[in-house]
Protein backbone atom coordinates (compact mmCIF):
# COMPACT_ATOMS: atom_id res chain seq x y z
CA UNK A 1 0.00 0.00 0.00
CA UNK A 2 1.23 3.49 -0.76
CA UNK A 3 2.79 5.39 2.12
CA UNK A 4 0.52 8.35 1.45
CA UNK A 5 -2.56 6.21 2.15
CA UNK A 6 -0.98 4.78 5.31
CA UNK A 7 -0.09 8.31 6.44
CA UNK A 8 -3.69 9.50 5.87
CA UNK A 9 -4.92 6.60 8.03
CA UNK A 10 -2.35 7.58 10.66
CA UNK A 11 -3.80 11.11 10.83
CA UNK A 12 -7.41 9.85 10.87
CA UNK A 13 -6.54 7.34 13.61
CA UNK A 14 -5.07 10.28 15.57
CA UNK A 15 -8.40 12.11 15.37
CA UNK A 16 -10.27 9.00 16.57
CA UNK A 17 -7.81 8.62 19.47
CA UNK A 18 -8.14 12.29 20.35
CA UNK A 19 -11.91 11.88 20.80
CA UNK A 20 -12.07 8.48 22.52
CA UNK A 21 -8.86 8.66 24.56
CA UNK A 22 -9.90 12.17 25.60
CA UNK A 23 -13.17 10.65 26.83
CA UNK A 24 -11.30 7.78 28.51
CA UNK A 25 -8.88 10.16 30.27
CA UNK A 26 -11.78 12.33 31.43
CA UNK A 27 -13.63 9.34 32.90
CA UNK A 28 -10.60 7.66 34.47
CA UNK A 29 -8.36 10.53 35.52
CA UNK A 30 -10.45 13.69 35.76
CA UNK A 31 -13.03 11.99 37.96
CA UNK A 32 -12.19 14.49 40.70
CA UNK A 33 -13.64 17.22 38.48
CA UNK A 34 -16.40 15.05 36.95
CA UNK A 35 -17.18 12.54 39.74
CA UNK A 36 -20.21 10.82 38.20
CA UNK A 37 -19.40 11.18 34.49
CA UNK A 38 -19.75 7.53 33.44
CA UNK A 39 -18.83 6.49 36.98
CA UNK A 40 -22.42 5.82 38.13
CA UNK A 41 -21.38 4.67 41.60
CA UNK A 42 -19.06 7.63 42.18
CA UNK A 43 -15.75 7.27 44.00
CA UNK A 44 -12.86 5.49 42.29
CA UNK A 45 -13.26 5.23 38.51
CA UNK A 46 -11.46 1.87 38.59
CA UNK A 47 -13.65 0.32 41.32
CA UNK A 48 -15.24 -2.95 40.14
CA UNK A 49 -18.79 -1.50 40.32
CA UNK A 50 -17.95 1.38 38.00
CA UNK A 51 -15.88 -0.85 35.71
CA UNK A 52 -18.68 -3.44 35.51
CA UNK A 53 -21.25 -0.72 34.74
CA UNK A 54 -19.12 0.46 31.80
CA UNK A 55 -18.43 -3.13 30.70
CA UNK A 56 -22.19 -3.73 30.27
CA UNK A 57 -22.53 -0.69 28.03
CA UNK A 58 -22.75 -1.32 24.28
CA UNK A 59 -21.29 2.16 23.67
CA UNK A 60 -18.16 1.36 25.69
CA UNK A 61 -17.72 -2.09 24.11
CA UNK A 62 -17.78 -0.55 20.62
CA UNK A 63 -15.62 2.47 21.44
CA UNK A 64 -13.01 0.31 23.22
CA UNK A 65 -12.59 -1.79 20.07
CA UNK A 66 -12.45 1.29 17.82
CA UNK A 67 -9.94 3.00 20.11
CA UNK A 68 -7.88 -0.18 20.41
CA UNK A 69 -7.56 -0.48 16.62
CA UNK A 70 -6.89 3.23 16.11
CA UNK A 71 -4.29 3.46 18.90
CA UNK A 72 -2.44 0.31 17.81
CA UNK A 73 -2.35 1.47 14.20
CA UNK A 74 -1.32 5.04 15.08
CA UNK A 75 1.37 3.94 17.53
CA UNK A 76 2.87 1.10 15.52
CA UNK A 77 2.84 3.10 12.27
CA UNK A 78 4.61 5.93 14.13
CA UNK A 79 7.19 3.44 15.42
CA UNK A 80 7.62 2.08 11.88
CA UNK A 81 8.31 5.59 10.56
CA UNK A 82 10.99 6.15 13.21
CA UNK A 83 12.62 2.78 12.42
CA UNK A 84 12.52 3.33 8.64
CA UNK A 85 14.27 6.68 9.07
CA UNK A 86 17.33 4.65 10.06
CA UNK A 87 17.45 3.47 6.43
CA UNK A 88 17.29 -0.30 7.01
CA UNK A 89 18.05 -2.59 4.09
CA UNK A 90 15.27 -4.20 2.04
CA UNK A 91 15.20 -7.41 4.10
CA UNK A 92 15.17 -5.63 7.45
CA UNK A 93 12.52 -3.20 6.22
CA UNK A 94 10.32 -6.15 5.27
CA UNK A 95 10.95 -7.77 8.65
CA UNK A 96 9.93 -4.53 10.44
CA UNK A 97 6.73 -4.33 8.39
CA UNK A 98 5.78 -7.95 9.06
CA UNK A 99 6.76 -7.90 12.76
CA UNK A 100 4.81 -4.72 13.53
CA UNK A 101 1.78 -5.93 11.56
CA UNK A 102 1.74 -9.28 13.38
CA UNK A 103 2.22 -7.57 16.76
CA UNK A 104 -0.61 -5.12 16.03
CA UNK A 105 -3.01 -7.78 14.82
CA UNK A 106 -2.26 -10.08 17.79
CA UNK A 107 -2.79 -7.27 20.33
CA UNK A 108 -5.96 -6.18 18.52
CA UNK A 109 -7.36 -9.73 18.53
CA UNK A 110 -6.65 -10.12 22.25
CA UNK A 111 -7.97 -6.67 23.23
CA UNK A 112 -11.08 -7.04 21.06
CA UNK A 113 -11.81 -10.45 22.62
CA UNK A 114 -11.63 -8.82 26.06
CA UNK A 115 -13.93 -5.94 25.04
CA UNK A 116 -16.48 -8.26 23.39
CA UNK A 117 -16.46 -10.73 26.32
CA UNK A 118 -16.74 -7.99 28.95
CA UNK A 119 -20.54 -7.37 28.85
CA UNK A 120 -21.29 -11.07 29.45
CA UNK A 121 -18.79 -11.26 32.32
CA UNK A 122 -20.21 -8.12 33.94
CA UNK A 123 -23.76 -9.49 33.70
CA UNK A 124 -22.77 -12.88 35.17
CA UNK A 125 -20.56 -11.57 37.95
CA UNK A 126 -22.58 -8.51 38.85
CA UNK A 127 -21.51 -4.99 39.56
CA UNK B 1 10.87 3.63 -1.87
CA UNK B 2 14.67 3.54 -1.82
CA UNK B 3 16.54 6.20 0.12
CA UNK B 4 20.28 6.74 0.36
CA UNK B 5 21.86 6.16 3.73
CA UNK B 6 23.67 9.11 5.30
CA UNK B 7 26.05 8.74 8.24
CA UNK B 8 24.60 10.14 11.45
CA UNK B 9 27.56 12.38 12.26
CA UNK B 10 25.76 14.24 15.03
CA UNK B 11 24.90 11.08 16.97
CA UNK B 12 22.08 11.28 19.51
CA UNK B 13 22.30 15.11 19.48
CA UNK B 14 21.26 15.04 15.84
CA UNK B 15 18.00 13.46 16.90
CA UNK B 16 17.30 15.35 20.12
CA UNK B 17 19.09 18.69 19.71
CA UNK B 18 17.19 21.65 18.33
CA UNK B 19 20.27 23.58 17.25
CA UNK B 20 19.47 26.33 14.79
CA UNK B 21 16.08 24.71 14.08
CA UNK B 22 14.89 26.11 17.38
CA UNK B 23 11.90 25.58 19.60
CA UNK B 24 9.78 23.47 17.23
CA UNK B 25 12.58 20.95 16.84
CA UNK B 26 12.35 20.18 20.58
CA UNK B 27 8.60 19.74 20.18
CA UNK B 28 9.37 17.25 17.39
CA UNK B 29 11.75 15.29 19.65
CA UNK B 30 9.29 15.41 22.56
CA UNK B 31 6.45 14.29 20.27
CA UNK B 32 8.46 11.17 19.42
CA UNK B 33 9.53 10.47 23.00
CA UNK B 34 5.97 10.84 24.32
CA UNK B 35 4.63 8.77 21.41
CA UNK B 36 7.00 5.89 22.14
CA UNK B 37 6.22 6.14 25.85
CA UNK B 38 2.46 6.09 25.24
CA UNK B 39 2.79 3.12 22.88
CA UNK B 40 4.78 1.13 25.45
CA UNK B 41 2.28 1.98 28.20
CA UNK B 42 -0.69 1.18 25.96
CA UNK B 43 0.58 -2.31 25.07
CA UNK B 44 1.06 -3.11 28.78
CA UNK B 45 -2.32 -1.50 29.59
CA UNK B 46 -4.08 -3.93 27.22
CA UNK B 47 -2.82 -6.85 29.32
CA UNK B 48 -3.35 -5.28 32.75
CA UNK B 49 -6.94 -4.22 32.03
CA UNK B 50 -7.77 -7.60 30.47
CA UNK B 51 -8.07 -8.82 34.09
CA UNK B 52 -11.66 -7.54 34.04
CA UNK B 53 -12.86 -10.52 32.00
CA UNK B 54 -11.80 -12.89 34.80
CA UNK B 55 -14.09 -11.25 37.35
CA UNK B 56 -13.95 -8.83 40.29
CA UNK B 57 -11.24 -10.67 42.28
CA UNK B 58 -8.90 -10.75 39.31
CA UNK B 59 -9.61 -7.08 38.58
CA UNK B 60 -8.99 -6.02 42.19
CA UNK B 61 -5.74 -8.03 42.27
CA UNK B 62 -4.55 -6.40 39.03
CA UNK B 63 -5.39 -2.91 40.30
CA UNK B 64 -3.61 -3.61 43.60
CA UNK B 65 -0.52 -4.66 41.68
CA UNK B 66 -0.37 -1.28 39.93
CA UNK B 67 -1.21 0.95 42.90
CA UNK B 68 1.03 3.03 45.16
CA UNK B 69 2.96 6.28 44.74
CA UNK B 70 5.31 4.94 42.03
CA UNK B 71 2.44 3.94 39.74
CA UNK B 72 0.47 7.09 40.57
CA UNK B 73 3.34 9.28 39.40
CA UNK B 74 3.81 7.00 36.39
CA UNK B 75 0.12 7.29 35.47
CA UNK B 76 0.33 11.04 35.81
CA UNK B 77 3.31 11.10 33.44
CA UNK B 78 1.19 9.11 30.95
CA UNK B 79 -1.60 11.69 31.32
CA UNK B 80 0.84 14.60 30.81
CA UNK B 81 2.40 12.81 27.80
CA UNK B 82 -1.08 12.36 26.33
CA UNK B 83 -1.89 16.05 26.89
CA UNK B 84 1.30 17.12 25.12
CA UNK B 85 1.09 14.56 22.30
CA UNK B 86 -2.59 15.31 21.61
CA UNK B 87 -2.28 19.11 21.54
CA UNK B 88 0.99 19.05 19.59
CA UNK B 89 -0.62 16.53 17.22
CA UNK B 90 -3.48 18.98 16.57
CA UNK B 91 -0.87 21.67 15.80
CA UNK B 92 0.95 19.35 13.40
CA UNK B 93 -2.31 18.37 11.69
CA UNK B 94 -3.31 22.02 11.27
CA UNK B 95 0.07 22.88 9.75
CA UNK B 96 -0.11 19.87 7.44
CA UNK B 97 -3.47 21.14 6.19
CA UNK B 98 -1.98 24.59 5.60
CA UNK B 99 -3.44 26.44 8.60
CA UNK B 100 -1.39 28.99 10.54
CA UNK B 101 1.57 29.01 8.13
CA UNK B 102 0.40 31.91 5.95
CA UNK B 103 0.07 32.15 2.19
CA UNK B 104 3.05 31.58 -0.11
CA UNK B 105 4.84 34.90 -0.67
CA UNK B 106 7.78 36.25 -2.65
CA UNK B 107 11.08 35.56 -0.88
CA UNK B 108 11.94 39.16 -0.07
CA UNK B 109 14.56 39.95 2.60
CA UNK B 110 14.09 39.82 5.61
CA UNK B 111 12.58 36.41 4.83
CA UNK B 112 9.37 35.36 6.60
CA UNK B 113 9.33 31.62 7.17
CA UNK B 114 6.39 29.31 7.77
CA UNK B 115 8.10 28.21 11.00
CA UNK B 116 7.98 31.80 12.21
CA UNK B 117 4.39 32.24 11.03
CA UNK B 118 3.14 29.22 12.98
CA UNK B 119 5.06 30.11 16.16
CA UNK B 120 2.08 31.78 17.91
CA UNK B 121 0.13 28.55 17.31
CA UNK B 122 3.01 26.53 18.81
CA UNK B 123 3.09 28.79 21.88
CA UNK B 124 -0.69 28.61 22.36
CA UNK B 125 -0.59 24.83 21.89
CA UNK B 126 2.03 24.47 24.61
CA UNK B 127 0.06 26.72 26.97
CA UNK B 128 -3.02 24.53 26.41
CA UNK B 129 -0.97 21.35 26.95
CA UNK B 130 0.52 22.85 30.11
CA UNK B 131 -2.92 23.85 31.41
CA UNK B 132 -4.23 20.29 30.78
CA UNK B 133 -1.19 18.83 32.58
CA UNK B 134 -1.78 21.12 35.59
CA UNK B 135 -5.51 20.29 35.64
CA UNK B 136 -4.68 16.58 35.49
CA UNK B 137 -2.08 16.95 38.24
CA UNK B 138 -4.61 18.65 40.49
CA UNK B 139 -7.04 15.75 39.92
CA UNK B 140 -4.36 13.08 40.39
CA UNK B 141 -2.73 14.42 43.51
CA UNK B 142 -5.35 16.55 45.28
CA UNK B 143 -8.86 15.38 44.30
CA UNK B 144 -8.31 11.64 43.77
Amino acid sequence: MRDRTLWTWHILAGVVILVFLGLHMTIMHLNGTFPTFNNPFGGEAESWQNVAARMKSFFFAVTYVVMLGAALYHGLYGLRNILLELNPGHGLRRTINVALSVLGLALFAFGAWVAVSAPGVASRMGG
Amino acid sequence: METRAHPNRLGIWGWIGGGRWGYERYLYALHRVTGLGLLTYFMLHIFVTSARVFGPESWTRAMSAVSGPFFKVGEYLVFAAFAFHAVNGIRLGMIELGFAVGRPIEPVYPYATSVGRQRPLAIVAMLVAGALAVWGGYNFFFLD
